[in-house]
């Protein structure tokens, strides 16, 4: 895959084709550009940590996007061992938009969970850009309540644009395979670790996205809706996505500011894709600290705890 | 006494809740076109039949406190949570300030929220019944309204009332973000436990009902009921056809569309959804045997007067 550049970053993707070009004059025809090169080395590296230390919402929902980001199936590669993939929901079909399996991860047998977008264009479409039907998210639940049937934890990556706007999804009952997880995950007698990895796209991310901890990797996101329909509804004009991208509060420090996830990890400068085995790490060692922490609780008091937890959730007023 | 004269009588006989003023907004003697079949229909006639066209049947929308009082045994519904209602958390203002928003709502309905909850009795059987009303906000959900949905659940369950829930929404309300989407959670929790508690759960889901809101506490229901040719989806209808680029079959996402595909439980039409809903009720909602105290399999009758 050619390197796919986020808009913001092109003025640091032209310098850095500037300094290539001025290493070649000066390999080629020995031009002494030694200072030069030095000095646009360190214009580059200033650039670098500017553009990146601080992005906008919108940006971040670039780097959320990107395609070379980590997908949940190089997180369950990566962190998971001996692996048995479920398939089917025992009505319908295999929707291949959702991942689920049991798994190792650092010696906790789990039930992971996950949304898989694809690394090329094949692999998208098979996958449904990681969009799922009802199928999908039937699957997952099928996954939950075997998880709770035989006592496994359940890990859960969140990376979707959101459920799949289609006939044949609205005609299986869209609406009701994800109310039906919601109900499910609230009161699942295991542990439920969600892991924001990259988009969190309103109830088809929620199907599979909350439990007793929420952890959001730095660029990932998760909305209620997508900063360009947001901006469709009340401009008429999906242009103005980085506007509602602010508007909206979708950063994972946003999130954690709502007292709706618990943690963030820290991404490489320029975003995850820079060094997916430093991700890798970071979140294996968070869901490793989640599980330990809660798999030794008592089912009914995390049962009790998560259900507070989801009722405290919302700022309203009382009284005249 | 005049016919106009006589219908306000009626409904200070009838109407106990002190903010049913839907009609007090309107002069008397109105008469209305029905959009469906044109003809012009006297508004008292209009409410005598909870707002059906007496011609052809089309179901005009239905505000949130005279649908209460549709359902309700007469005089009954009493309202709670009356003063829960939205803040302005995210200070959310593209384009229009959520501020604005609200405070347009509240003056143009008298409601401090796009729900209406309360005790009531329907068909005798003491529930807690709840309605909707799409001129607040498209009655989308943000925190008060996920809240006042939550407490409806708690109090039903507490007091072991049958909750009888109607529904109409446009989804989650953006203008309070990731709290928004996070009361379909919250609202779908609180479905699970008076589920678990094994307190009857009716919706009844009306035009419009889309969205986040549809994809949580709504489908949860023991029984799903709907009105006739009532929109009821997840995505909406423009935001389907622009992804697949396709015009929608005919009758997509109506009442009936789901009553066909399996989804819900009847469509049903608004002069029959009280009996329908209190039939629901006696099988239900019968005096509470706790099955394991007794050892008995079945509900015992409450009446056993055999006739054979
Ligand atoms: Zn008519």
């Amino acid at each position: 895959m050619a390197q796919f550049v986020m808009e913001f970053e092109r003025p640091l993707v032209d310098l850095e084709e500037k300094l290539q070009e001025l290493k070649r004059l000066d390999l080629a025809a020995d031009l002494e550009l030694g200072e030069e090169i030095k000095e646009l080395e360190a214009e580059i590296e200033q650039l670098r940590v500017t553009l990146y230390q601080a992005l906008s919402p919108w940006e971040r929902v670039q780097v959320a996007r990107h395609p070379g980001r980590p997908k949940t199936q190089d997180y369950v590669e990566a962190l998971c061992s001996e692996v048995v993939e479920l398939n089917g929901d025992r009505l319908y079909g295999d929707d291949e938009a959702i991942f689920a399996g049991l798994a190792t991860i650092a010696g906790h047998r789990c039930m992971v969970i996950g949304h898989r977008k694809g690394k090329s264009t094949k692999e998208n479409i098979r996958r449904n850009f990681g969009s799922p039907h009802p199928e999908g998210l039937r699957k997952a639940r099928r996954a939950m309540l075997m998880a709770e049937k035989f006592g496994l934890p359940v890990v859960t990556f969140v990376d979707t644009q959101g459920a799949y706007p289609g006939v044949e999804a609205e005609e299986r009952g869209q609406a009701w395979a994800i109310a039906e997880n919601l109900a499910t995950l609230s009161a699942l007698r295991v542990p439920i670790v969600a892991v924001g990895i990259g988009e969190g796209g309103s109830g088809g991310a929620l199907a599979i996205g909350f439990g007793d901890r929420l952890i959001m990797l730095e660029n990932a996101y998760y909305s209620v809706i997508s900063p360009e329909a947001c901006a469709s509804i009340l401009y008429k004009d999906a242009g103005r996505a980085p506007e509602t991208a602010s508007c909206l509060r979708m950063t994972a420090e946003d999130l954690v500011g709502l007292g709706i996830a618990d943690e963030i990890i820290a991404e490489p400068l320029g975003g995850a894709h820079r060094d997916p085995s430093a991700v890798f790490a970071a979140v294996e060692r968070a869901v490793i600290a989640a599980l330990s922490e809660l798999c030794v609780q008592d089912a009914d008091a995390l049962v009790e705890r998560r259900f507070e937890r989801l009722s405290a959730i919302g700022v309203y007023a009382e009284g005249e | 006494m005049p016919i106009s004269d006589w219908f306000k009588a009626r409904e200070g006989r009838r109407y106990t809740v002190a903010s049913a003023e839907k009609s007090a907004d309107l002069p008397d003697g109105v008469w209305l076109k029905c959009p469906s079949c044109k003809h012009t229909i006297y508004q008292g006639v209009l409410e005598e039949n909870v707002y059906v066209c007496p011609h052809c049947a089309h179901h005009f929308e239905l505000y949130a406190h005279a649908r209460v009082l549709s359902l309700a045994d007469e005089g009954t519904f009493e309202e709670t949570e009356s003063t829960l209602s939205s803040l302005d958390p995210l200070r959310f203002s593209a384009n229009k300030p959520y501020t604005e928003s609200l405070a347009s709502a509240k003056d143009k309905t008298g409601m401090a929220e796009a729900v209406v909850t309360g005790r009531a009795l329907l068909g005798g059987h003491p529930v807690v019944l709840g309605a909707m009303d799409f001129r607040f906000v498209g009655a989308s959900m943000g925190s008060a309204v996920g809240e006042k949905i939550a407490r409806a659940f708690a109090l039903a369950e507490a007091e072991r009332r049958g909750l009888v829930l109607v529904i109409a929404s446009g989804g989650a309300r953006m203008q309070e973000g990731m709290l928004s989407l996070m009361q379909m959670a919250k609202t779908s929790a609180a479905a699970e436990r008076l589920s678990r508690a094994r307190v009857p759960y009716i919706s009844i889901l009306t035009n419009p009902t889309y969205g986040g809101v549809t994809a949580s506490f709504p489908v949860l229901a023991d029984i799903i009921l709907a009105e006739p040719g009532a929109l009821i989806g997840f995505t909406g209808p423009r935001v389907i056809e622009q992804t697949i680029r396709q015009s929608l079959p005919k009758g997509f996402q109506t009442a009936e569309f789901l009553e066909e595909h399996g989804m819900i439980d009847e469509v049903v039409p608004r002069t029959e959804l009280a009996s329908t809903v209190a039939r629901v009720l006696d099988y239900l909602s019968g005096p509470e045997v706790p099955l394991a105290a007794t050892g008995a399999a079945c509900r015992v009758p409450a009446s056993t007067g055999g006739d054979e």
